[in-house]
């Protein structure tokens, strides 16, 4: 115990803590408590029922109240425990309830209707995870398609996206030609133009297209992103342009030099902005909210938002489906943290 | 094999020239080695050679074919770059197969050359390695070994071994020379270590500034260089130049040097008038120790460096070396007695260019 | 067992790759030909014309029309198709008794965003880059755990909007954890985001608990290339721990910082999707900004205004543009 005490305080190789590191302490507790603490809280709630969701208080943990099966009756029969009176002590199952006397049962012995006043019991709570909130899902609710939506738009975009911005790149990376500094200008020059303040003239264009309702349309305008361009063009550039020279040497086209030697050797940029497109792709909101009107073109986002705004919303199912939206999110950020975090600390792109 | 003919080849990048009209011929299997100090040029010319840069003026052929407008893959040549340029996401397998590929030969084929070359450059045993995990010598022979198994016309290497350590660089200059016997291949090599030019070639080619200085084989251009540029650049240690002026221009000239008399040469004084200011060089090897009743020197010793087999002895006023086999001792300050030989003075007027020798029938 | 998993996913990734190369084999032949015909030197545009297609399509031509649009009334989406107004849009948004005051406005509502978007930003941005500040000061220590807690503070930065703030209603509903606490606490319930200034001020927590970690980490990147020696140099000097961070970290900082603040203003006054989700704008205009005013005016009325709409969202651009100057300024200094 002491030695951990003294792990802990261990810092700057002084021996006592000081202040700045109690507070500093104190910072992260809460920070761990405020960022990840909804987080885990949703994920809780996500598992209860119905039941269990409009309690207040909430209980942490999903519990259900216990439902035994008696036979002679068709449902599980739900179980109390007897807090006064005759049973005090026993759990019995409530067969049905009359004003302020409950009709009970003694699950061993099924056959004797007992009496109890109803302010003599409390209910026996188990611990239930509803995974039903999860199961249902794919049948009521076409989660099945919203996710393919997702998926698909997510998957290809991505793919699209690598792929024309690593030629761009390549093109503005690998070549001397007279105008490639005005172009690289010009696609930096588009940050100023946010899609937010391109909205109308966009639905436009993909209306003229036949883009509406397809999910092209969420596709098409966000796969040329000049800081894609600009991340692989900078990492192309560490790239020895005598590997150029010797591909071409050894017979290769200039589209072979692009797959075959600047592709493969731009790896890790093309990681860190595939793991961006994804992460945008998958969360974009506003634009696939103007362009996908049908509900069967919805993306998750787009399902979970048109379920939160009804007027009887199953708080069940969009608790379940707003963790399994979190989920390929999380997974990616689990196991690619590291490239994620020195992706921003390095480009300064979100 | 191949010929290789450059006329009056020009390079210019926006406004500056960095080649000026460089005319060569290479003849069929020869060495050719360009050197010289780095900024010369010498490596654009390669480049222009292979294809990479274009030409500004003039023609490049190949075997009588002018190539100007022949993209880099359809010369038929074959570079090994300064920094090897190994692929180095694939294996050493895939880095000779990778051309072979391209041009879409068989399977079978590719690996029967892969195979072949690699049994020729002692590869086997690393033929699933990746470049990162081998060493610089191994490096250096799978950059050759991907410009083998093209068969190329011609070879072009761009100061292959400069990456090297001193001892590796004596070997691979060796490697390379075999090869060369071997396939007897044309080779343009390009280096700025007068050594390397010195032990390889058939043929050298000086360059300075992007302009030839001399074109020759080594030794002539050892023992006759063009130039006061060409004399310092070739021999090591280093040509000697003393600053002087002409005191007999008719017949063999003679130059007088300051604070250490005439020294008499066989160079010829044609055209020549007298008092004109000269350089007279002589090769600190060339210079022998006592005096021979003229020609002679005497200096102060300033430094003396032994190296066993042979001694260098540096003097300050002037700045003078001297080489001698054997072992000399030497004390700092001693006056030590010079000759300088005739037959080894070279002459340089003020243009820096060599005088002609005199042939020896008119000798008096 | 571990050994027949990477065998598996080592055959996924070759089959992967050679389908990719597939991919690429068949767009050889074209390529090639596109070389012969069009000679080396052309080639980087055959490159570039994906990219500069979509964005001449997606992006520069949109700001064209945009221009149109706003020039332009009626309820048509087609260009030809609507009469030409002059500065009809701009003086409808601007025709006001009193610019202080939103409601004596034609288009109140596009007041009311650019007040509250004008309060958000200010609010949020400043409490952003404090936050964000602290924290990672905190994480630059040497502390158990550093990497587990940078992976929390930053985690929300990847959840969608929609998920952040569907997580914070679940939580902010009236018989959510946060009133049960108060509850249990003996405090009063509040109804958060029925209530306009709560609603706003959630919106302003919301969206820094979703961003911060963001900044953090750059800000983070900036301490951690401050070279240790200084540091040690102020321990040999013993100056205090507030002197240090006054004289050292925050000048040492100051191109960092900068970066935060430009990229944290140019995305808080494009907040549109987590508040949408939350408050919807409401309760009133009270948590209305700019963006859902422009999307609104566009998208989700009976009368669709695209004309008022465009003219709002060049407004917005111009308030951008400047920003991205900045940002694009900032950056340079940074790599200077």
């Amino acid at each position: 115990m002491r030695r951990l005490l003294a792990m802990l305080a261990a810092r700057r190789g002084r021996g006592r803590l000081h202040w700045t590191d109690w507070a500093s302490y104190l910072h992260l507790l809460l920070g761990l408590l405020v960022m990840f603490g909804p987080v885990l809280w949703l994920v809780l709630s996500s598992f209860k029922s119905e039941a269990g969701l409009i309690e207040f208080p909430p209980r942490l943990l999903p519990y259900e109240q216990a439902r035994v099966s008696v036979q002679g009756y068709p449902q599980p029969l739900p179980v109390f425990r007897i807090t006064a009176g005759d049973f005090k002590g026993r759990e019995l199952a409530e067969v049905r309830r009359i004003g302020l006397q409950a009709q009970m049962l003694d699950p061993a012995s099924p056959g004797e209707i007992l009496r109890v006043p109803a302010q003599d019991r409390e209910r026996v709570m188990r611990l239930h995870f509803a995974l039903e909130n999860y199961t249902d899902l794919a049948g009521r609710f076409s989660f099945g398609t919203y996710l393919w939506n997702s998926v698909f738009i997510t998957v290809t975009a991505t793919l699209i996206t690598l792929l024309i911005n690593s030629m761009a790149a390549f093109a503005l990376s690998k070549y001397r030609f007279s105008g490639r500094d005005a172009i690289f200008v010009t696609i930096l020059a588009t940050l100023m133009i946010p899609p937010t303040i391109i909205l109308v003239p966009n639905f436009f264009i993909a209306s003229t297209l036949g883009l509406v309702n397809s999910p092209w349309g969420v596709i098409w305008p966000g796969v040329a992103t000049p800081t894609g361009v600009f991340l692989l063009r900078q990492y192309m550039l560490t790239i020895p342009d005598e590997l150029i020279d010797a591909a071409r040497m050894d017979n290769a086209s200039e589209w072979r030099i692009y797959w075959r030697i600047v592709l493969p050797l731009s790896a890790p940029a093309l990681a860190v902005l595939a793991i961006f497109s994804v992460m945008w792709r998958w969360n974009e909101f506003l634009w696939p909210m103007i362009v996908l009107n049908k509900s069967e073109t919805f993306t998750l986002q787009l399902a979970l938002n048109s379920f939160q705004g009804e007027l009887t919303t199953s708080w069940n199912y969009l608790l379940a489906m707003t963790v399994l939206t979190l989920l390929p999110v999380t997974a990616i950020f689990v196991l690619l943290q590291r490239y994620i975090t020195q992706g921003i600390a390095s480009a300064g792109v979100k | 094999m191949a010929t290789l003919q450059l006329r009056s080849v020009v390079k210019r990048f926006h406004e500056t020239t960095v080649i000026h009209g460089v005319d060569l011929e290479a003849r069929e299997g020869e060495f050719v080695v360009f050197v010289g100090p780095s900024g010369c040029g010498k490596s654009t010319l390669l480049r222009m050679i292979c294809g990479l840069e274009e030409v500004s003026a003039g023609d490049i052929l190949i075997d009588g074919v002018r190539v100007n407008d022949v993209p880099a893959a359809r010369r038929g040549l074959a570079m090994v770059f300064q920094s090897y340029a190994l692929y180095p996401h694939m294996t050493v397998y895939q880095n000779l197969s990778f051309g072979l590929e391209n041009l879409r030969l068989p399977r079978a084929e590719i690996d029967a050359k892969v195979r072949e070359a690699a049994r020729m450059l002692r590869l086997e045993q690393l033929l699933d390695r990746r470049p990162t995990a081998l060493s610089g010598g191994q490096r250096q022979r799978v950059a050759i070994g991907r410009a083998i198994v093209r068969e190329p016309r011609i070879f072009l290497f761009d100061e292959p071994l400069s990456n090297l350590d001193a001892e590796l660089r004596v070997q691979m200059r060796a490697e390379i020379a075999q090869l060369h016997d071997r396939l007897g291949t044309n080779m343009i090599y390009v280096t700025h270590d007068q050594v390397e030019a010195m032990t390889m070639a058939d043929k050298i080619v000086v360059l300075r500034a992007g302009r030839v200085e001399q074109v020759g084989a080594p030794l002539e251009l050892y023992n006759a260089p063009a130039n006061q540029f060409v004399a310092g650049f070739i021999g090591s240690p280093r040509m000697n130049f003393l600053e002087g002026r002409v005191t007999a221009a008719d017949g063999a000239v003679a130059v007088a040097l300051e604070g250490i008399g005439t020294i008499r040469t066989e160079a010829s004084g044609e055209g020549l008038t007298e008092d004109a200011p000269v350089t007279l060089g002589i090769r600190p090897e060339h210079v022998a120790l006592g005096h021979c009743g003229s020609n002679d020197a005497t200096f102060a010793v300033a430094q003396s460096e032994q190296l066993g087999n042979a001694t260098t002895l540096f003097f300050a006023a002037p700045n003078f070396a001297v080489q001698v086999a054997g072992q000399v001792p030497a004390r700092r300050g001693e006056a030590m007695k010079l000759n300088l030989p005739p037959e080894r003075c070279h002459v340089f007027d003020a243009a820096g260019k060599a005088l002609p020798r005199r042939s020896r029938g008119s000798a008096s | 067992m571990s050994d027949a998993v990477a065998g598996r996913s080592g055959a996924l990734a070759r089959i992967g790759a050679s389908l990719i190369g597939l991919v690429f084999n068949l767009a050889e032949r074209p390529m090639a030909l596109a070389q012969r015909v069009l000679g080396a030197p052309r080639l980087p545009w055959v490159f570039l014309t994906p990219n500069l297609v979509v964005f001449g399509i997606f992006t520069f031509l949109p700001i064209a029309i945009d221009v149109y649009y706003s020039l332009t009334g009626g309820a048509q989406l087609l260009p030809a198709d609507r009469p030409f107004v002059g500065a009809q849009n701009f003086r409808e948004l601007f025709e006001c008794e009193s610019y202080l005051d939103p409601t004596s406005c034609k288009r109140d509502l596009f007041w009311f965003g650019i007040y509250n978007t004008a309060e958000f930003v200010v609010l949020q941005v400043g409490l952003m880059v404090v936050f964000s500040l602290i924290t990672a000061l905190v994480l630059n220590r040497k502390i158990i755990g550093r990497s587990f807690f940078r992976a929390v503070f930053f985690y929300p930065v990847l959840l969608s909007p929609v998920v952040v703030a569907l997580i914070w209603k679940w939580i902010l509903q009236r018989q959510g954890l946060l009133n049960a606490a108060l509850d249990g606490a003996g405090l009063s319930t509040v109804n958060w985001l029925l209530d306009a200034h709560w609603a706003f001020g959630w919106t302003v927590f919301v969206s820094i608990w979703a961003h911060m970690g963001f900044y953090t980490l750059i800000l983070l990147a900036g301490l951690q290339a401050i070279p240790r020696d200084v540091y040690e140099a102020a321990e040999m000097d013993s100056a205090s721990p507030w002197r240090v961070f006054r004289r050292i970290t925050l000048p040492l900082l100051a191109p960092n910082l900068a970066v935060v603040v430009v990229l944290a203003l140019i995305r808080a006054v494009q907040i549109f999707d987590e508040v949408y989700v939350l408050t919807g704008g409401g309760p009133g205009s009270a948590t209305t900004f700019m963006v859902q005013y422009v999307f609104q005016t566009a998208f989700s009325q009976q009368v669709r205004q695209y004309g008022l709409a465009a003219a709002a969202s060049l407004l917005l651009a111009s308030v951008l543009f400047g920003l991205t100057l900045l940002q694009l300024r900032s950056m340079r200094s940074k790599d200077r």
